[in-house]
């Protein structure tokens, strides 16, 4: 049964969403397409004339080795970020769902990094890692394990990984234990009266009924790691030591504001859009089938 | 096949009693009904003996085995659940084949037994069908096979029928007697209906406010009701209750408006105590004295008629009668039960007066 709602007036639905438009299209719509004009032209020093190259710029960027190496960091990154935000909040929210003590508060907290800006959550990770006045980097450090993000790349890297998926554990933790407490209890209930113990009971029971929840949540979780992180890592990394933690969007800002390369910028801006929206399509495509939707 | 024997057992949520010492041993084979009103504690009862909530004291033992420090999926029982706990993203033959699976059977044996189940059932269509495309009966039907492919020492079933139609719950009714004489394996079965009671269990434990008021067979539990509270709770329409007194003789029992009705045998030692009398709807009859009522109302059911009618006192009384009506409301009728038709309750107690 469909319900359709019908309006008196035939300007009302459109003044209703006129808002949602405007905003679509003044802040995705207008850059997209300015990111798509810029991509195919030229500028000057100036920014005085441009002209238009075909696809000049996107020969250019695709030719640059760098650029290789920043989609490998990339994929690195994305992988890591989806993979850690994804079990750390499966985990909580498992531990959450099961009866304990004072499991209000435990929730509570766990949803608060979300409210938290990227840069003053990387603030906070800084304090914690600096190596000079951070509390753990300085513990590592005096145990004697060489601790410095700001010189070793691979160190950097572990650690925007670790903050970027910090911030969206909370997400992820809170959808997840709304999918968990979906499960009818007495379903758990007849799966171990037939004799599966808890891991089982996990696996073949919990996890397959979680899995729109997981789906959902890795096309976000994934859209998060390639676009949401530039505050992370701008904050904490700026994307070095060297490039070690340069991300593709982060080399879109690099290139396009500070290195004023308006036009390989925009050309950076398509590529990892027409990246995005694939990746996207591949998991309906593929992972989605492997869905059951109750 | 096996026994299955509460000792002494007790549940405490906090400070909340909800068991308070129930104990039946149950008989190998046999079918015992759990039955009483909502919130007394017979989803609990069964509930420890299946493992899913702690055991506050006493003992479970299934089998002659103790198993109150056992996980569920130790005690060797299967378990049907009102809203039937299907895993919904598996197909009617994974969701049977569950258990077996688990236990490690060869293919084949787990591919025999589902059919077997399928067929006794008659769920051969649906094996490749996901509980979400299948009727409530069916997947009633689901859940029952689930336990029995298992071939468990005991199934338990909590009210596995109160989500199906009045209809569909007759047929399945049926269908579980039918079962239960073919397979003769320990059961115990969860119920607030009491015509589910009385048809299938073996032996029916009336529960209430936590303790067994009354184990006996469905007959047992019809004529000879252990108290007050089992008498209104079996029986439909409900028993007839009055105030009365037991005379210095102890041959009859006294009422108000001066009705007086002889007792089958003298109780001397009760003479002169302050009883409920208990007289069924169906053993009143018109006779020239006894309960001279007025009829305020009269229901026709086709294969019989209930009576509402209104004594002297203003007490109500209830009589049940084969057939169509033969009075109308404002007649005035006089009705009586034979004198074995009656039942002596403590007014202060309210157990049954035996003897
Ligand atoms: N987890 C719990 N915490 C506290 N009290 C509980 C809990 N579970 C049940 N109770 C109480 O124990 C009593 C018995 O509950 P139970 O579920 O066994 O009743 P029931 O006889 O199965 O009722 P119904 O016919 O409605 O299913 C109730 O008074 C209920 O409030
Ligand atoms: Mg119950």
């Amino acid at each position: 049964m469909q319900r359709r709602v019908t309006f008196d007036s035939r300007l009302l639905p459109y003044l209703l969403l006129a808002p949602q438009v405007a905003v679509t299209l003044v802040f995705f719509i207008w850059p997209a397409a300015q990111a798509i004009w810029q991509s195919v032209h030229l500028q000057d020093a100036f920014g005085i004339r441009s002209e238009f190259v075909w696809f000049e710029n996107f020969t250019y960027v695709l030719s640059d080795p760098n650029y290789l190496d920043t989609l490998k960091t990339t994929v690195i990154f994305s992988v890591a970020v989806t993979v850690l935000a994804m079990g750390v909040a499966l985990l909580l929210a498992v531990l959450a769902d099961s009866k304990i003590k004072g499991a209000r508060v435990y929730k509570t907290l766990l949803i608060w990094p979300y409210a938290l800006a990227p840069a003053v959550a990387a603030v906070l990770w800084m304090f914690i890692f600096n190596p000079d006045i951070g509390s753990f980097g300085r513990a590592l450090r005096a145990f004697g394990y060489d601790w410095d993000y700001r010189l070793n790349g691979g160190q950097a890297l572990a650690m925007v990984i670790l903050a970027a998926s910090w911030k969206q554990v909370s997400y992820n933790f809170i959808f997840f234990l709304a999918g968990l407490q979906a499960i009818p209890r007495s379903v758990m209930e007849a799966a171990s009266i037939d004799g599966a113990g808890p891991a089982r009971r996990f696996w073949t029971i919990t996890f397959p009924l979680l899995s729109p929840t997981t789906f959902f949540l890795l096309v976000v979780d994934m859209v998060y790691a390639f676009f949401e992180t530039f505050g992370t890592i701008h904050a904490l990394t700026q994307g070095g030591p060297g490039k070690a933690t340069e991300t593709l969007i982060f080399r879109v800002y690099q290139d396009g504001v500070v290195n004023n390369d308006l036009g390989g910028s925009s050309a950076q801006s398509v590529i990892l859009m027409v990246i995005v929206i694939a990746l996207t399509a591949v998991q309906f495509r593929f992972v989605e089938r492997k869905v059951h939707y109750a | 096949m096996a026994t299955v024997d509460i000792r002494n057992v007790r549940k405490s949520y906090g400070p909340v009693e909800a068991i308070k010492g129930i104990d039946i041993a149950i008989r190998d084979g046999e079918f015992l009904v759990l039955l009483g009103p909502s919130g007394c504690g017979k989803s609990t009862l069964l509930r420890m003996v299946a493992g899913l909530e702690t055991i506050t004291g006493g003992e479970v033992a299934i089998g002659g085995r103790v198993v109150n420090q056992l996980d569920p999926k130790d005690r060797d029982i299967a378990m049907v659940f009102q809203n039937y706990a299907l895993y919904p993203h598996m197909t009617v033959f994974d969701n049977m084949a569950y258990g077996l699976k688990i236990r490690g059977l060869p293919k084949a044996e787990i591919r025999a037994r589902v059919d077997k189940a399928a067929a006794i059932l008659e769920l051969g269509r649906f094996l490749d069908r996901r509980p979400s495309q299948l009727s409530g009966g069916q997947r009633q039907r689901v859940a029952m096979g689930r336990a029995i492919v298992r071939e468990p020492a005991a199934f338990l079933f909590d009210e596995p029928l109160s989500n199906l139609d009045a209809k569909l719950r007759t047929q399945m009714r049926v269908e579980i007697k039918r079962l239960q004489d073919r397979l003769r394996i320990t059961s115990l079965y969860v119920t607030h209906d009491q015509v589910e009671a009385m048809t299938l269990a073996d032996r029916i434990l009336v529960m209430n406010h936590g303790v067994a008021e009354q184990i006996g067979t469905p007959l047992e539990v019809y004529q000879r009701p252990a108290s007050l509270f089992v008498a209104g709770f079996i029986g439909s329409p409900p028993m007839n209750v009055l105030d009365g007194r037991i005379d210095d003789r102890g041959e009859a029992v006294d009422l108000a408006g001066g009705i007086r009705l002889a007792l089958p045998q003298p109780r001397l030692s009760d003479a002169g105590r302050a009883v409920k009398l208990g007289v069924r709807p169906e053993h009143l009859a018109t006779a020239d004295s006894g309960f001279a009522i007025e009829v305020e109302l009269v229901e026709a059911l086709g294969a019989d008629t209930v009576v509402y009618g209104r004594l002297a006192g203003g007490e109500s009384l209830l009589v049940r009668v084969a057939g169509l009506p033969t009075c109308r409301n404002g007649d005035r009728l006089t009705v009586a039960p034979p004198p074995d038709a009656l039942h002596l309750f403590d007014a202060v107690t309210g157990r049954r007066l035996e003897g």
